[in-house]
């Protein structure tokens, strides 16, 4: 591939120089500049707001080098949310993936009648935004009008309230698990499709029976398929605002400002004279972000990235 | 579609040699796709059949049977009025940014990844490092930066604050860079330029046609991901009257809940219900795209 491109860039090269080198720049200029105000610049000020301490009281900014994130460092609200969203991902995360490798498994082996159907069923949540899935499942949660009071009824006494402070944690795994399953599914069984066949003959000549192919031809040939999910599963969980966001308009009680990192951020930037503090919470949670999704993304590449 | 389907279900079955238990496997596989379409399906009917309720019958009846009543039209009809329309000027403002930051996303990636595919130029090595560093930070990690930001330049609160930010994507500029590098072939663009076309023209008439599969791609995705945004809207905006779809809807949840003396229950579910269906649409509609594009996205 690499050689392809070198062969095939070599006249544009040429060309360049007798045109000027400057066209390139009109084609990525406007990226160029929405990237420099949307991301550079925010990504610079927030790390200007983290070192300096302001104070409405004695007037004036002060810079304090890391102060902020020694603060925030020892913060047991921060903690709090990180604990709760690193407990979150390691549950949610595998359970999510292995359901979801299951089910591209299953509508990648051929036996399954009526496959598209299945497929496009279990993708559907993906299109139901955020929002709109919180509100339905906590109407479902719910001991009003929800299905926990009809099983309730069902079953002649009170279930335990999937909205209360035990059970928040698992509620909002389920919402984040429904949303994403198809997602995910799909991934996989994309990257299932796109096996090459004589694999398949090859392990079958070899006496490979369904599950030896599973393991030994299919989940090998997905490997960057499922690092990827895994990636964006992991980035999602960590930068988690909306559903617990939503969820804290019906239930104040129940979940905190400061439920996870993110929310804590937030809800830091809008009290006053907390920007910079914000600022220093939003760049740690950021950092952790990318981080943990680097990790992963070293793991599951292993070998492969060694070529 | 359907019929290359059918096309891969049958070489799919041809290629698996089929082992003696089959049909005791094709029943266990069977019954457990069909508990996860269960699953994924009944929220989405629960949501279909609640629309069509009177707040009574949300109460008084079993949440997954029809209730005595079918009160859909009304509730859509109640959803459009409420509030003296102000549904529709969420409609509008979730219209506008999802056109123009789709359409946003898609110029400007093309028009990079086009050009740093297939030109050479001062400062291309750097931009790289800078792009690619971009795609490790999370787009709501952003959403907190960009706020502190925007709220110094006086941005916050006006359309922009919404639009310019869903703008920029660089995993779009990163799929489409990597598919132009590839199908975009260097002989015709010299081709074209020996017969003097400009850069510019080249770009439309040529480079942006054999493009067209990637870009409808990030189209789709960038469409998906404005219409549900919540996240940026919410710290951006504070006026109702720029609001869109899903912080309004938000909006009217939490004042049914709290505050309980007017009963908004049924325009909440009904408004859900408005809301979720073009995005379903879209999504039926072009589904051949989404695999394409996921598959894409797994290979990187």
């Amino acid at each position: 591939m690499s050689t392809i491109t070198t062969i095939t860039q070599a006249p544009t090269v040429r060309r360049r120089n007798r045109r000027g080198q400057l066209t390139g720049w009109w084609f990525v200029l406007p990226f160029t500049l929405l990237l420099a105000l949307v991301l550079l610049a925010p990504i610079a000020y927030t790390i200007y707001l983290s070192l300096f301490h302001s104070s409405a009281f004695f007037g004036g900014n002060e810079f304090v080098w890391f102060a902020n994130f020694g603060q925030a460092l020892t913060d047991p609200k921060l903690w709090d949310g990180v604990i709760r969203v690193g407990l979150f991902m390691a549950v949610q995360a595998p359970i999510m993936i292995i359901l979801a490798l299951a089910a591209a498994l299953a509508l990648d082996s051929g036996r399954l009648k009526w496959a598209p159907l299945f497929r496009i069923g279990i993708f559907l949540p993906y299109a139901i935004p955020g929002v709109v899935a919180v509100m339905i499942w906590t109407y479902m949660y719910g001991s009003q009008f929800g299905l926990v009071r009809d099983l309730s009824n069902l079953v002649g006494f009170a279930l335990p309230n999937p909205l209360s402070n035990e059970l928040i944690v698992p509620a909002l795994a389920n919402i984040q698990m429904w949303s994403f399953l198809g997602y995910n599914m799909l991934i996989f069984f994309s990257a299932l499709q796109a096996i090459p066949r004589d694999l398949y003959e090859a392990a079958a000549i070899d006496g490979a029976g369904q599950w030896r192919m599973i393991f030994s031809v299919k989940l090998p040939q997905i490997r960057g398929a499922i690092t990827v999910a895994t990636v964006f599963t992991v980035i999602g969980t960590s930068q988690l605002f909306t559903e617990p966001a939503i969820l804290r308009s019906v239930v104040p009680g129940v979940i905190s400002s400061f439920f996870t990192p993110n929310m804590y951020a937030y809800s830091l930037g809008f009290t006053a004279n907390q920007a910079n503090y914000s600022a220093t919470v939003a760049i740690l949670a950021g950092l952790a972000t990318i981080v943990i999704a680097g990790i992963v993304q070293r793991v599951g590449n292993g070998k492969k990235e060694a070529r | 579609m359907s019929t290359t389907l059918e096309r891969a279900a049958k070489t799919q079955a041809n290629r698996i040699p089929q082992p003696k238990y089959k049909t005791r496997g094709t029943i266990i596989i069977t019954a457990l796709m069909t508990i996860m379409l269960g699953y994924a399906l009944v929220p989405v009917w629960w949501l279909v059949v609640n629309a069509s309720k009177t707040n009574q019958d949300l109460f008084t009846t079993p949440g997954l049977v029809p209730g005595s009543s079918f009160a859909l039209f009304d509730n859509i009809a109640q959803v459009f009025t409420e509030d003296g329309g102000i549904f529709v000027r969420w409609m509008g403002n979730t219209l506008l940014y999802v056109v123009l930051g789709t359409i946003g996303v898609a110029v400007v990636s093309s028009l990079a990844g086009y050009g740093a595919a297939k030109f050479k130029f001062p400062g291309r090595a750097a931009l790289f490092v800078v792009i690619l560093g971009a795609l490790a930070v999370p787009g709501s990690a952003l959403a907190v930066p960009t706020f502190l930001l925007f709220s110094q330049l006086q941005l916050t609160n006006t359309i922009w604050a919404v639009i310019l930010p869903s703008m920029i994507s660089p995993f779009a500029f990163f799929l489409i860079w990597v598919y132009a590098r590839d199908a975009v072939p260097d002989e015709v663009l010299e081709a074209a330029r020996i017969d003097g076309a400009g850069e510019f023209r080249i770009f439309s008439t040529i480079a942006l046609r054999i493009m067209a599969p990637v870009i409808i791609t990030v189209v789709l995705f960038a469409f998906v991901s404005n219409w549900n945004n919540y996240f940026l809207p919410y710290i951006m905006l504070n006026d109702n009257k720029l609001a869109p779809l899903t912080i309004g809807l938000a909006q009217w949840n939490a004042s049914a809940v709290q505050i309980g003396g007017k009963t908004l229950y049924n325009i909440v579910i009904a408004g859900s219900l408005v809301t979720v269906l073009p995005i379903a649409a879209c999504f039926l509609t072009l589904q051949r795209y989404w695999k394409s594009g996921l598959t894409t996205g797994a290979v990187k």
